[in-house]
Formats: structure tokens, C-alpha cells, sequence
């Protein structure tokens, strides 16, 4: 049976209604929005960039728990890694969430979303933030995942 | 709070006829919640599908030989059990599409785009629709520069009745509205509203999807033109809708697709259209799924379709009253269950639908969330998405109950 406390961690459930750097970037030099039509949930991603490192990140938007704890725990996870290395994480990070944990250890705090790949409808939530962190990185404006 | 025994249908006898509602779902039994998105099917209509590939699979009007006269004859007395169900003048006013989204397609098509309208016509539609029946017109917007406009609506969940004074005008040449809002259950006056697009000279088309499924329908009390439902949300097979219309619209009316059956002759370069309604059904139609129609169609008129909705009255306002019961519980739409059919959007405190409904799931209870397919409708309820429990003649108090003690454990869970 699917594992409710799994899927919705304690830690999750923090970030989801305390979201960290959930603001504009003023001074973003880029952004991306991402959106998922199916359920509504739509959020943008801001970066400032010095070079290929992430110098800071910020993201608004709304979306449900998975998506909105994800999105929260990934702006900490890659603020001060360059694009390569966020892409990388975002590689383990689907793998974990569909249930192909390849190199757990290098996720850290981001294991908890784990109990996702028993929800396979919820990992299009858990990485929704990632695309669009993706998109801006690759400075496409705007992703929908259908 | 009502009592469970107020129901007027025995579910129990109802709930054998359909074998899904016998299944488990993560080790708990199923609790059907999403009839607005697709009903169940009960053994009769399966066994229907079944029967027609395991001894009579043929080509209908064309195979000359005993397989097809019996395909033939099915097939066309579903069309006949279809018109008698919504009270058509004749069978010749109901065609087979795929689905109510295909229907109104064909009428934005054949009678709009192809058909009557000119640049600068205007088309009256409501802030309620389902996206089937918004999309289809914005082609015809674009494509002829005809223009839309749009009834709004009261926060109760009400059209506002007053605005069809002003934006019904002699421009006007189609006013569409749903019959039953597929998020707020919404019941609309479609014979009021069919009387003034008359009036105006302009035709009335109704998107029944809602409502035939779960009320008695009659097309010619309601005096509408045309009117779109499907076959999968009222019991029978996916893939079979119906597209109604009085003889004299569909006689306008261009079809949607070419090709076999739908022509009287063919010469290179040139063909005429056959008689109504076999111009609007080109290609093998779904013949399976219009048999398994005509069985669910007999289904539903076995129970009465008064009794169908008083049966769902009675759910919703018990369901209203337990619900509410549930702490951070927000409904949409009107309290009184005269005016709303057997759907409840809603909201729980500040939990996310999908949330909600991936707990939901966990105990084996299926609803929908999201925007319904009815964005601009969500616009105006100022929400992203909404959860939505919508009941048909299979659920009792009983899963009521199990909603509301689901809500509480989402309550849990977030809390």
C-alpha cells in the first residue's frame, strides 16, 4: 500500500507551508515559468547568474505541497552551483523521485522526496520547479508540462 | 443532517449491476466520486459490448448479409431509444460523434463556420462553460471574425440572467450555455435562455453533458436547437456521444467529416451529402459503443430518470450537510438542491486539491482535482483548482461518510 507519511514528510510538509526564498530576484538576470495545465499549478523561477553560478535564486508561484516543497528545498539546494551541477542534481533527483535512485548520498537533504516514486502521478509535482529551473538556465522563457 | 433512509432507489440492487464497484483500491473498497469526469458501467451495457464483437461484428448499412442487417438493426434502434430518451421529434435529429467535445465541434463547424455566420455576428456564451464548449467558438472567432461575449455570473454560482438583456442583440446569431455547470452543478433556465435567443432571431445551443446523464431532458420543452452530450458519463461506453438537432438546423448544417456513408454520390471532384443524420456520421461509425448507448439508455429509463434525480438530490444535500460538518470545508456554488445537480466543488482550508486528492486516493476514495477543464470559470472563482466529489445512481450516504472521514484524515495529515 502507498506509504502516506512517505510521500508527505514532515520536512515537506515545513516547506510547503514556510517556503524559503519564495520571492521575485529583482535584479534576476533570468527567469522561466513553469506550469502544469492538468492541475493548474504554475510557478516562476528567478536567477542571478555570475557567470555559470547560481548566485542566488528565488521562486513564487502556487502549486500543491509536493510541488511547492520541492521547489522551496531545490532554490536551497542549488544556490551557489553552477548550471552544470544544478542539472546534475536535477538528473539524481528525477531518477530518486521515479524510483531509480542511482546516487542517493549526493541529493542530501533532497532524499526525502523519496516517497514519491510510490505515487507515480505526484512526480510531474516534485519536478515541476526543477524544468523550470531547467528552462531558465537554458533561457527558455516558459515550459508546460502536459 | 438527512437521514440515509429518505433515499428513494434501492443502490444496493443498483451497485450489483456494476462489477468495478466490487474492486479495492490500496486495500480499501472503491469509493466511486467522479461521475462528472466518467460514470461506471453496469454488467448490461459491458455485456452489450461484448455481445455485439462476440456475434454480430459487421459493417452497419452496408453489409449485405444477416450479420449486418442485425448490426444494422442495433445499431439504428439506439439511435431510436437515444431519441425517445431526450424527447426528440424524430431519430432522424440524433447523429453519433465520438463525444459531446466532437458534437459541439460539428455545430461550430457545420452550422458556424461552414454554415450561417458572417463577419461581425455575434455569439452569446457564459463564464461557466466547459472548455469543449468554448474552444470550438474561438476557432469560429478567429477564422470569421465573429464575436464572442460572455454571461457572467453571481458568487452564488447563478448566470446573471439580466446580462442576456444587453448582450442578446440583433447581431446575435447562436447563444450556447450549459445546461448543468460540470463544477458547480449549476442547473441553468436553458428553456428561458433558448425563448430570448428566439426571440432575437439567433439559435440556441445547449451542452448537455451534465445533464442528460442525470435528469430528464426534453429537447423540445426546452425549444433549444441543438444540444451535445456524451455516452460515458451516463453509463454507456467511451467514445460515443450525440449530436442533437431539429430536422431544420441539421438540413443547414455542412458536416465536420468526409467520407464513406455520410455521401448520396461521389464523382471526381464533387459529392452530395446524404440524408440527416447519416451526412454528419462519415467513416465506420463506433457501433459497439452507440449499441452499448442504447443498453445504458434502457438502464437509466429502467430506474426512471425522476427517480435518478431525486436519488442525487438527496446524496447532495445529505453530502452538503456532512461535509460542511469538516473543519476549513469551503462548497461552491448554490445551497438549494432544486437548483444544483449531484456535483460539490470544494476546498479544504489551505490544503491543495492534489493533495487532497492523493489522501483521498490512499483510502480509496476517487475524486478529481484541478480546473475541470473550466479555466475561465476558475478565473472567476478567483482559485486556482478545486476538489470535486460528484455522485451518480450507484453511491449512497455511506461514501458520504467515507468522504467526509477522508477529508478529516487530509486534515490530519496537513495539520
Amino acid at each position: 500500500m502507498a506509504d502516506l507519511k512517505a510521500l508527505y514528510q514532515e520536512v515537506i510538509l515545513d516547506h510547503s507551508k514556510n517556503p524559503r526564498n519564495f520571492h521575485s530576484l529583482p535584479d534576476a538576470d533570468r527567469t522561466a515559468v513553469g506550469r502544469n495545465p492538468l492541475c493548474g499549478d504554475q510557478f516562476t523561477v528567478y536567477l542571478r547568474m555570475d557567470g555559470d553560478t547560481i548566485v542566488d535564486i528565488g521562486f513564487e508561484g502556487q502549486g500543491c505541497a509536493i510541488s511547492k516543497s520541492s521547489a522551496s528545498m531545490m532554490t536551497q539546494a542549488v544556490k551557489g552551483k553552477t548550471g552544470v551541477e544544478a542539472e546534475g542534481l536535477f538528473d539524481r533527483f528525477h531518477e530518486l523521485v521515479t524510483g531509480k535512485p542511482a546516487e542517493p548520498e549526493a541529493l542530501g537533504k533532497l532524499a526525502v522526496f523519496s516517497g514519491v516514486s510510490e505515487f507515480p502521478i505526484r512526480v510531474k509535482c516534485a519536478s515541476l520547479a526543477w524544468h523550470t529551473l531547467k528552462a531558465a538556465l537554458e533561457a527558455k522563457g516558459a515550459i508546460s508540462m502536459e | 443532517m438527512a437521514t440515509k433512509t429518505e433515499l428513494l432507489m434501492d443502490v444496493g440492487k443498483v451497485r450489483e449491476d456494476f462489477p468495478i464497484l466490487k474492486r479495492t483500491v490500496h486495500g480499501k473498497p472503491l469509493v466511486y466520486l467522479d461521475s462528472a469526469a466518467t460514470s461506471q458501467k453496469p454488467r448490461q451495457v459491458i455485456d452489450a459490448v461484448s455481445d455485439f464483437f462476440s456475434r454480430y461484428n459487421a459493417n452497419v448499412h452496408r453489409a449485405i448479409y444477416e450479420l449486418g442487417e442485425e448490426a444494422t438493426r442495433e445499431y439504428e434502434g439506439a439511435r431510436e431509444k437515444v431519441a425517445g430518451f431526450i424527447h426528440a421529434r424524430s431519430p432522424n435529429e440524433v447523429a453519433f460523434t465520438k463525444s459531446t467535445t466532437e458534437s459541439l465541434n460539428a455545430i461550430a463547424y457545420g452550422w458556424g463556420l461552414k454554415g450561417k455566420l458572417r463577419e461581425g455576428d455575434e455569439i452569446v456564451s457564459t463564464v461557466m462553460e466547459h472548455h469543449s464548449n468554448h474552444v470550438p467558438w474561438f476557432f469560429v472567432q478567429d477564422l470569421k471574425g465573429v464575436k464572442l461575449k460572455w454571461v457572467g455570473m453571481t458568487d452564488d454560482g447563478l448566470l446573471k440572467m439580466e446580462d442576456y438583456d444587453t448582450m442578446i442583440t440583433k447581431r446575435t446569431k447562436v447563444v450556447t450555455v450549459t445546461q448543468c455547470s460540470n463544477v458547480l452543478g449549476t442547473i441553468n433556465p436553458v428553456q428561458e435562455i433558448a425563448k430570448r435567443a428566439h426571440e432575437a432571431g439567433a439559435i440556441c445551443v445547449v451542452d448537455a453533458a451534465q445533464s442528460v446523464p442525470h435528469m430528464p431532458v426534453d429537447v423540445q420543452k426546452i425549444g433549444c436547437d441543438f444540444l451535445a452530450f456524451s455516452g460515458h458519463k451516463m453509463l454507456g461506453p467511451t467514445g460515443i456521444g450525440v449530436l442533437y438537432g431539429t430536422e431544420e438546423r441539421l438540413n443547414e448544417m455542412e458536416p465536420l467529416m468526409g467520407g464513406g456513408e455520410m455521401v448520396r454520390e461521389v464523382h471526381l471532384g464533387s459529392a452530395k451529402w446524404n440524408d440527416i443524420p447519416f451526412k454528419f456520421e462519415g467513416g465506420t461509425p463506433n457501433m459497439a459503443g452507440a449499441i452499448g448507448l442504447g443498453v445504458a439508455v434502457d438502464y437509466l429509463d429502467g430506474i426512471g430518470m425522476d427517480r435518478v434525480r431525486r436519488h442525487e438530490k438527496e446524496l447532495t444535500k445529505y453530502a452538503l450537510e456532512a461535509l460542511s460538518d469538516v473543519k476549513g470545508f469551503h462548497g461552491f456554488g448554490l445551497d438549494d438542491v432544486e437548483r444544483r445537480g449531484g456535483v460539490i466543488s470544494f476546498t479544504l482550508g489551505d490544503v491543495h486539491p492534489h493533495d487532497i486528492a492523493s489522501i483521498l486516493d490512499v483510502e480509496g476514495i476517487a475524486i478529481r482535482s484541478g480546473h475541470h477543464c473550466a479555466q475561465p470559470l476558475m478565473e472567476r472563482l478567483n482559485v486556482p483548482a478545486t476538489a470535486r466529489a460528484s455522485f451518480y445512481v450507484y453511491n449512497t450516504p455511506e461514501e458520504v461518510d467515507r468522504l467526509a472521514a477522508g477529508l478529516r484524515k487530509v486534515l490530519d495529515v496537513f495539520a
